[in-house]
């Protein structure tokens, strides 16, 4: 190990890092917003946007996001849309993350019992009010393993953005190795960065499940 | 022109190298997928033992595909082993290596959590209706653990699939690339061609992904009647 080469390029990984963390999540709460629309349709049976956003989910799940990126960054300005390479990192990062977080919130929904939905109508609450108040919660709290999981598997998908010119981790990891065949030194940091950003990450919502269950409940509460 | 793009799909030989392309990615996930279903089978029984160092082993073999991309993961085995211990795999076995080590992981996870889920009250049952532990075993366990275990696997191998797109990066020759150097050889008389030859790509991981991720959802349907 070359430490002082190391040392030298370390504050390039910061920097990428940097941009791997701001993309991820711009782009994992773009696909928060889009997930809870759609399943939202899906929930409330919205004629025509049901279809659309089941049609979606589907699309979105199927294809992988290196294919995606692909499309929208090399296919899209063929035929006049010019998007830049971080542009196209957050649209694809929502694209396929609105339909993972569209299914965990919605089996998150589909375990609020029907009787909730109807008691909070029998109180005189509005539609947005019955939503916001009585189903939302059970179901965010059911969901939260599962949109964990999906955060970090979203940030973890980051790591193809090397592929569309984007400057991250992966990126800088290879331009090393190319540059200076120092493959051991940068790979070591490669993971390491890795490391530091999902490990805090995942401890963190191991952390926040285990809360939600001693809550009473959540995941952990048995039928 | 974008007739003449349409048209670089049909020129040539295109068309059969991106199924040629298409055929290497699903050979590439099918022997992916069959060796981490047969590791993790074994794995995720050992994983039911209560040896601390099993425990703490596969522990660490989890987190660590849990958290490392497995992008990093392709460039740890294919650039980082051949400088470290001077150990040349070509690409796609690099990419085997690097699935079934995450594939068999994820599925001795599923394995496990599928065994243990089923109560201990089922085995005594069972015994206490004098089934031999060859017959609890094959009549009242096995059923519900598949039960529980198949629709999981199911979409692990879909997942395995679509990740396969990844492997072009270290070099193989798949559908994703064979794409690219389509695109690239048609560049001046058509360069519409890359959105339809894109749009392609996509479809075909789609007509191949949607079926399997169907199946789920139907065999529940029929294991509920």
């Amino acid at each position: 190990m070359d430490w002082s080469f190391m040392e030298r390029f370390a504050p390039l990984y910061v920097q990428a890092a940097g941009l791997t963390l701001r993309i991820g999540s711009l782009g994992i709460a773009l696909s928060l917003g889009v997930g809870l629309l759609c399943c939202l349709a899906r929930y409330y049976r919205v004629p025509g946007l049901r279809q659309i956003s089941r049609a979606y989910i589907e699309l979105a799940r199927n294809t992988p996001l290196l294919v995606q990126l692909f499309f929208l960054y090399f296919g899209l300005p063929k035929i006049g849309i010019k998007l830049s390479g971080e542009a196209c990192a957050v649209i694809g990062l929502a694209f396929l993350g609105g339909a993972y977080m569209a299914e965990s919130l919605r089996s998150g929904l589909e375990a609020v019992d029907r009787s909730q939905r109807e008691a909070g109508e029998c109180l005189g609450l509005t539609r947005a009010q019955n939503l916001r108040y009585v189903i939302l919660p059970q179901a965010l709290a059911t969901a939260v393993p599962s949109l964990c999981a999906n955060v970090i598997f979203l940030l973890k998908e980051t790591s193809v953005f090397s592929a569309v010119a984007l400057a991250d981790l992966m990126y800088v990891a290879k331009d090393l190795i190319g540059m200076y065949y120092k493959t051991d030194e940068a790979l070591t940091m490669l993971v390491c960065a890795y490391l530091v950003i999902l490990l805090p990450i995942s401890i963190l919502f191991t952390l926040l499940e285990r809360r939600l269950r001693y809550a009473g409940f959540g995941a952990g509460r048995a039928v | 022109m974008l007739a003449s793009a349409l048209g670089v799909l049909f020129k040539g030989r295109n068309l059969a190298r991106l199924l040629g392309g298409l055929w290497v990615t699903l050979r590439l996930s099918a022997v992916s997928i069959l060796l981490s279903v047969a590791l993790g089978l074994a794995l995720g029984m050992v994983m039911t033992l209560r040896s601390p160092i099993i425990r703490a082993l596969t522990r660490l073999w989890l987190e660590t595909i849990r958290i490392v991309p497995q992008l990093v993961l392709l460039f740890i085995v294919y650039f980082g082993l051949a400088r470290a211990f001077n150990l040349q795999l070509s690409g796609e076995a690099a990419a085997v290596v690097v699935f079934v080590f995450w594939g068999a992981g994820e599925m001795g996870d599923l394995v496990r959590g599928a065994l243990t889920s089923i109560p201990a009250h089922q085995r005594e049952s069972g015994a206490a209706l004098g089934l031999t532990r060859w017959q609890i075993n094959r009549y009242v366990l096995i059923p519900q653990t598949l039960r529980r275990l198949i629709p999981q696997a199911i979409n692990l191998a879909t997942r395995m699939i679509k990740t396969t797109s990844l492997v072009m990066i270290i070099g193989v020759v798949e559908v994703l690339k064979i794409s690219q150097q389509i695109i690239d050889a048609s560049r001046y008389d058509a360069p519409q061609a890359a959105v339809f030859i894109y749009g392609v790509v996509f479809l075909m991981y789609f007509m191949v992904c949607w079926p399997i991720s169907l199946l789920p959802g139907r065999l529940e349907k029929r294991w509920k009647e």
